[in-house]
Formats: structure tokens, sequence, C-alpha cells
């Protein structure tokens, strides 16, 4: 089971990136000319992240080697084992609504001290890739348009991040 | 909102250390944390140019038109007051599309294209209509072919199976999506 996941889960990115170019050259485009293009936008991406991760970085160096994440961490363990939830994942399940970049970064963080591949790397790299910017996405959206009566949708956005999450232990508990 | 958080995180741990006397510790993350970023900036942006290169070409073929036709009965399920605005169901897939793909920077303009084409068939202006009730809550689900952003830290961070959350990100994504929608469409019945 475990191997036919993994097959699939590595097949994707080269069968994807064969079939756009293919579809590219079928329709006879420029393909290197346009991946160069399009490859400049990744560089702005990243440039424009930088100073939020100096900034996030920053703010959970000092939260972590300060102690006061593993004071927190204590008291929300209770909740965390209800939902079978690792405890050193909370942080990030708390951030990952608000701040696309910050979870990000709170995510790296996760990573780095706990093991990108270990059952709590895997865990947060899941909720990572399975989650949204919540409340982002809804105020742009609902301000572009000038709408102030939202009619509960937050609740359900947010019923979707925490079934996100909660799916995300689950499977990699399975998986691992 | 990071505007309070921010500084009330560096604040409290600052406090908290100078009572816990971890001051030296305090001091060497800070400086870790820096060279943490930059590395992993570093390492960041190989994965992230291949990506934005790659869905570039797909955005310049006839891929994304294709796809929206597939889309066609689930956009008819998910917005039944859409039926006979054309123009909005065929921003909304383009959206879609464009979420699905990664490309972010493009679904959010196609997105509020929509949400103003809804609004103009939208009686009460400042209320949000049943389709952009769902149309939002799919947008904060991250549907998303290739988490391209997680494989990137993982490879950043020596991952041996970089690329192996795929499946378990497709369907922890769609058990988000379903709660999702069905919380949706029961405040669509239940709050007018």
């Amino acid at each position: 089971m475990a191997n036919v996941i993994n097959y699939i889960s590595n097949a994707a990115i080269p069968v994807i990136i064969t079939v756009i170019i293919l579809y590219g050259l079928k329709e006879k485009k420029k393909v290197f000319d346009i991946f160069l293009d399009g490859g400049k936008e990744g560089l702005e991406i990243v440039i424009k992240m930088f100073p939020t991760l100096i900034g996030i970085f920053l703010a959970v160096g000092a939260l972590r080697s300060s102690g006061i994440i593993d004071l927190i961490v204590s008291v929300i363990t209770p909740i965390t084992n209800l939902l079978e939830i690792p405890s050193q994942i909370m942080p990030l399940a708390l951030l990952r609504p608000i701040s696309g970049s910050a979870s990000m970064a709170v995510a790296v963080d996760i990573m780095q001290n706990y093991g990108v591949d270990t059952l709590t790397g895997l865990i947060t790299s899941t909720i990572m890739g399975s989650t949204e910017t919540t409340f982002y996405t809804i105020a742009i959206y609902t301000s572009a348009v000038g709408i102030k009566k939202t009619r509960g949708i937050l609740i359900a956005a947010l019923a979707a991040d925490v079934a996100g999450m909660v799916a995300s232990t689950v499977i990699c508990r399975i998986l691992s | 909102m990071l505007n309070i958080l921010w500084p009330i995180f560096i604040i409290l741990s600052f406090i908290y250390a100078l009572i816990s006397g971890k001051v030296n510790e305090v001091n060497n993350g800070i400086f870790e944390s820096l060279t943490d970023a930059v590395e992993l900036s570093i390492t960041f942006l190989g994965t992230m140019c291949l990506w934005t290169g790659i869905m570039e070409i797909a955005k310049q073929t006839n891929l994304i038109n294709k796809m929206t036709h597939l889309l066609k009965p689930l956009i008819n399920f998910l917005f039944p007051d859409l039926k006979r605005n054309e123009s909005a169901k065929q921003e909304i897939s383009m959206n879609m599309i464009a979420n699905i793909l990664g490309l972010g920077n493009a679904a959010t303009p196609l997105g509020i294209k929509a949400m103003k084409t809804m609004q103009k068939e939208n009686a009460k202006k400042d209320t949000l209509t049943n389709s952009m009730m769902m149309f939002i809550v799919i947008n904060t689900a991250s549907i998303q072919l290739i988490p391209t952003n997680v494989i990137a830290i993982r490879t950043s961070l020596n991952s041996q199976n970089a690329t192996g959350i795929i499946l378990p990100v497709w369907i922890a994504t769609i058990i988000a999506a379903i709660v999702g929608i069905a919380f949706t469409k029961f405040l669509i019945k239940k709050v007018k």
C-alpha cells in the first residue's frame, strides 16, 4: 500500500511536466523561451517572500529558544491528544488560516526541529499542502465587491481547515 | 494581524527568557534563525522557478480551456443558481483550473473577476449570494495538483522522499473540500 502511494506521488511530477511540455510542442510554442519567462516569476516570488521569512523566523526562533513554545505546547497537549494531532504542530494549526508566509516559516521550523521525514514532519507537510490562508482569501474576495454580510462563511471555511488538518494527521499515521 | 502578533511574540519571548534565565539561548536563537531563512530561500529558489516556468507553458496553451470543459458537471452541481450566467461560470472554472495548476497569481485576479460578475446579479449588494459563498469556500480549500511550495521546502530540508506527500495531500484536500462544501450547502439553506 505504502509503495503504491509512493509510486503515484513520485510519478505525478514527471508526468505533469511531460504532459505540459508535449502540449506546448503540439501547439508549436517556443516552450523553452516561455519556461524562462515563467521562471523569472519564481525568482520574484522568493525575493518578495524573503523579508517575511526573516521576520517570522526571528519571532518563531525567539519563541522557541526562550522555551515559551514548550510552555504553550504543554498547556494545549490535552486538547491535541483528543484530536490525535501531535502537539508540536499546534502553532502551525493556529497560524495557518491567518498568514500564508508565517505558517510556511513555522512549518519549516517544525520540520527542521522534529525531522522532515518523521511523522510530525509528514503531517506538517500535508497540512501545509491541503489547507489555505482562509482569512486572507475571504477578506480579498468579499472586499473586492464591497460585501459586509458573509452569512457565516468563515465557520464553513474553518470547519474545512480543521477537517483537512485531522485528515492529514490520520492519513500520515496510517502511512507511517 | 501580524502587526499585532509579531511584536507580542518577540516581546513575550524576551521577557520569558529574562525570567527563566535563557537570555543567552535567545541571543543565539536570533542569529541562527536568520541563517536558516537565508539558506531556505536559496534552496527554495530552484523548485519555485521550475514550477513557475512549467506552469507558464501550461498557461500559454489551450490546456486551460480543455480542462474548463471537464469541470462543467461539477460547476453545475456547486452553483445551481448560475444556470444562465455563462460568463460567471466561465470565470469560476478558470479560477478553479488556475488553483489546481498552482497558478496562485493567476487564480486571484480571475476569482475577483468572477465575484464582480456575480455581484452584478446580486439583489442584496452587501450580502453574499449562495453562489458567492460556495465560490469563496472552494477557494479557501486549497485544491492543487502539485503542492509545489511544500515539496520545495521538503527538498531544501534534505527529505529522503520530498514528493511522498502528494497523495496524502490530495486525500486531505478532498476531505477538507467535501466538509467545506457540505457546510456551505447547509448555511445556504439556514442563513438567509
